[in-house]
């Protein structure tokens, strides 16, 4: 196939831009990419409520936005309630339009919690996004509770007497499932095919849906911005991110991994971790601590796959879902 | 013809009036009759409305914003500690613009806890950019809660209706309620022209640098200034309609030759008027300041024509400072002829009864030769024994 012919194939698919270029994120930030393609999958019929966080200060600086759809950003922990109010005035106005809450892991772990455990709860006929970039990149890089364990922010430095984060990656998706939601489940900007199918699927719920989406944010984690879609592929190759999807808390899709990589092959290009290859007997007690978990995962999860490994956005379409409660 | 009703399900009953599409409120003493009241009329099909029983206020303030952001009349009702874990969204809401009406049941502020009436709550958010109203009576209240849709909706402000906690929410009253047709009349249906629709996306609420900050909140200020004009507009409408006399921003009551002012917010004047029934000896201007914010610097200063000494009296502290009410009305009257002189009492809080007793000695009190913030209500039986020699006496 010629570059002609595949432009042509490409120009013949319009995709609906809710997020359009010109905003002002870093280069390779992966909440950008994600939003986008997010918006893209959605189309044109929603509302959008932004919690507080880097998409909202780099889509928007008045006079300019960069949004194609109805958006509105209140505070950093009321996006679950303001998207709730937004459903209410909508369903009594008999009115078809999704409406979609935006957040960052602050806005949804920890600040936004209780508000997105309310709003689930009722059951709003409301997606949840969460852009997880593991950590208030907004603010400039400090922990949040979804920051993984042994990971360097500015307010978990590593040093003599601290190896980072101590504390665990909360288990948000588990914690959101647990509200037995119609629909939750976990995508990544290095999946685009996979992320919008997800999207779809999410909006098509009537009721609560939740989509945590792993983000790469070159700054805060420390590498190169040509590098995030090969950071957030290796987090679901390593275990470390599953790419699963619940409904009502059941277990009924995994992204398959048949050739694992090993936890270092992600972490290496990270400077948020270059302190666990120091040759310190703690960093190499935190390394082993990360493949655990990494492992855990794989097992609970059952990602290994015995198809060829998913690289990018075309083979994901052809994913073969599955993975051990499925089967 | 007129029905005795408890002050909050006259409330809901007025609000159900104002068809509000959504609903969403937490419960708080002296507030909970209220949403009380309008869930029952959602029950029980007299009120057609999504009420959204939300995990706590910072949720119901975000709930209204959004709905009335997609186009819908929204209503919610709060108290003490539930405007202060609101205070951040209302300080978004208005800044906004968004069009929205809630009710403060007026109520002290914890610690110490108490869940009785003053107005500690309200007035801490006073500078949240909302419209504030207070109620004397539940009439008025009735009255304003419908007026204050209308409010709210012209002026893409949001509007408090404080009433007194217990006092007001809690008391049994004869009162008017509007027919519906009267209401419709008054009320056009909502429309907010901001409203977030697919078919014309705008985005709300972005980030705005100091190049246009001041701006911003300069019409904000201005808005606020600008809807006196509507309150008014409001209150004389709302008064052709159902007949009843309404003093929009400030109720002035008492002979034109009275020297003495007493100024107060809330259901104390009802406790004034009949106070100075029963000690009719001196002639004395009583002042009910129905529109806190936007202050009415013009109509206060009409309203004080002819006085030599104002007492203002407040329902609040500010610890540390001098009254929060008294230092606007002094500020509002500085520089005019004949300005009174201004003595400032708070009086009656965390619930402590206001009794009639108290005028007499508010009427001694305007004798002081240096007029100074104090309670005048303090017991000095219950100060530890050294605060007893410096605390405030009572005159
Ligand atoms: C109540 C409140 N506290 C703190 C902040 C400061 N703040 C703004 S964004 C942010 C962090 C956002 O983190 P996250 O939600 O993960 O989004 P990100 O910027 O990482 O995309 C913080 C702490 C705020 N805006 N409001
Ligand atoms: S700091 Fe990170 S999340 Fe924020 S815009 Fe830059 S890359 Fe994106
Ligand atoms: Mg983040």
């Amino acid at each position: 196939m010629t570059t002609e012919t595949l432009h042509d194939l490409r120009g013949d698919q319009p995709r609906f831009q809710g997020l359009e270029a010109g905003h002002r994120a870093c280069q390779g930030c992966g909440q950008a990419l994600a939003a986008r393609l997010t918006l893209e999958a959605a189309g044109p019929d929603v509302v959008l409520a932004n919690a507080t966080g880097c998409l909202e200060v780099f889509t928007t600086a008045w006079p300019d936005s960069a949004w194609r759809v109805p958006w509105l950003h209140s505070l950093f922990a009321n996006a679950a309630s303001v998207a709730a109010g937004m459903e209410a005035a909508l369903k009594m106005q008999g009115r078809d339009v999704k409406v979609i809450a935006l957040a960052g892991d602050g806005g949804t772990f920890d600040i936004g919690f209780q508000a997105l455990s309310g709003m689930l709860e009722r059951g709003h006929n409301v997606l949840f996004v969460c852009y997880d970039n593991e950590g208030y990149m907004n603010t400039g890089v400090q922990r949040s509770s979804s920051t993984p364990h042994a990971a360097a922010t500015t307010t978990s430095p590593a040093g003599v007497a601290r190896i980072g984060k101590r504390h665990l990656k909360k288990d948000i998706l588990s914690i959101v499932a647990a509200h037995h939601i119609p629909y939750a489940a976990t995508a990544s900007v290095a999946y685009p095919t996979d992320l919008r199918k997800k999207v779809r699927r999410a909006i098509q719920v009537d009721g609560p849906s939740f989509l945590q989406v792993h983000a790469p944010c070159p700054l805060g984690w420390g590498h190169g911005g040509e590098l995030s879609i090969e950071v957030a592929r290796l987090a679901v190759q390593t275990g470390l991110f599953p790419l699963i999807e619940l409904e009502r808390d059941v277990l009924i899709g995994a992204m398959p991994i048949r050739r694992v990589r090993g936890i270092k092959d992600y972490l290496r290009p990270q400077g948020r971790f270059r302190h666990l290859f120091a040759d310190d007997p703690r960093a190499r007690e935190e390394l082993a601590h990360l493949q655990a978990l990494a492992d855990h995962n794989i097992e609970v999860y059952g990602l290994r796959g015995d198809r060829p490994d998913t690289l990018d956005s075309e083979g994901a379409d052809t994913v073969h879902r599955g993975g051990r409660h499925f089967a | 013809m007129p029905q005795a009703l408890e002050g909050s399900q006259a409330i809901a009953r007025a609000v159900a009036l104002c068809q509000p599409q959504v609903v969403a409120a937490y419960p708080i003493t002296p507030q909970t009759h209220i949403v009380e009241h309008i869930a029952s009329l959602v029950a029980d099909g007299r009120l057609r409305c999504e009420l959204v029983s939300v995990e706590s206020e910072f949720s119901a303030a975000s709930v209204v914003l959004g709905a009335a952001c997609a186009g819908s009349r929204a209503y919610t009702a709060t108290a003490s500690q539930g405007i202060l874990l609101m205070s951040e969204v209302l300080f978004n809401i208005s800044g906004l613009r968004v069009p929205l009406v809630m009710t403060c049941a007026n109520r002290a502020v914890s610690a110490p806890l108490s869940i009785w009436n003053d107005q500690q709550d309200s007035m801490a958010v006073r500078d949240a950019g909302w419209i504030q109203l207070y109620c004397a009576d539940n009439q008025e209240a009735v009255d304003t809660t419908i007026q204050a849709f209308r409010i709210a909706e012209r002026c893409e402000l949001p509007v408090m209706v404080c009433v007194d906690g217990f006092t007001l929410t809690h008391t049994l009253e004869p009162l008017e309620l509007p027919s519906q047709d009267m209401v419709d009349g008054f009320l056009p249906p909502y429309r907010f022209v901001r409203a977030l629709d697919p078919l014309a996306p705008i985005s709300m609420g972005t980030l705005v640098g100091p190049e246009y900050f001041t701006e911003v909140r300069q019409m904000h200020h201005e808005a606020l200034l600008a809807a006196e004009k509507e309150i008014v507009a409001a209150a004389a409408d709302w008064s052709a309609a159902c007949g009843r006399e309404l003093a929009p921003l400030v109720r002035a009551d008492g002979p034109p030759e009275a020297r003495i002012g007493i100024l107060t917010l809330g259901s104390v004047f009802g406790t004034l008027q009949d106070a100075r029934e029963r000690f009719a000896d001196t002639p004395v201007r009583l002042l009910h300041l129905r529109s806190f914010r936007p202050f009415p610097v013009e109509a206060l200063r009409a309203a004080c024509q002819g006085l030599s000494e104002l007492v203002v009296l407040e329902r609040a502290l500010a610890p540390g400072a001098d009254g929060i009410v008294g230092t606007e009305v002094r500020s509002a009257l500085m520089g005019i002829d004949g300005a009174p002189r201004v003595h400032n009492f708070a009086v009656g809080l965390g619930g402590r009864d206001v009794p009639l007793s108290i005028y007499p000695r508010l009427l001694a009190a305007i004798h002081e030769p240096h007029p100074r913030m104090g309670t005048i209500d303090i017991d000095p039986r219950y100060l530890p024994p050294k605060a007893r020699a410096t605390g405030e006496t009572p005159p």
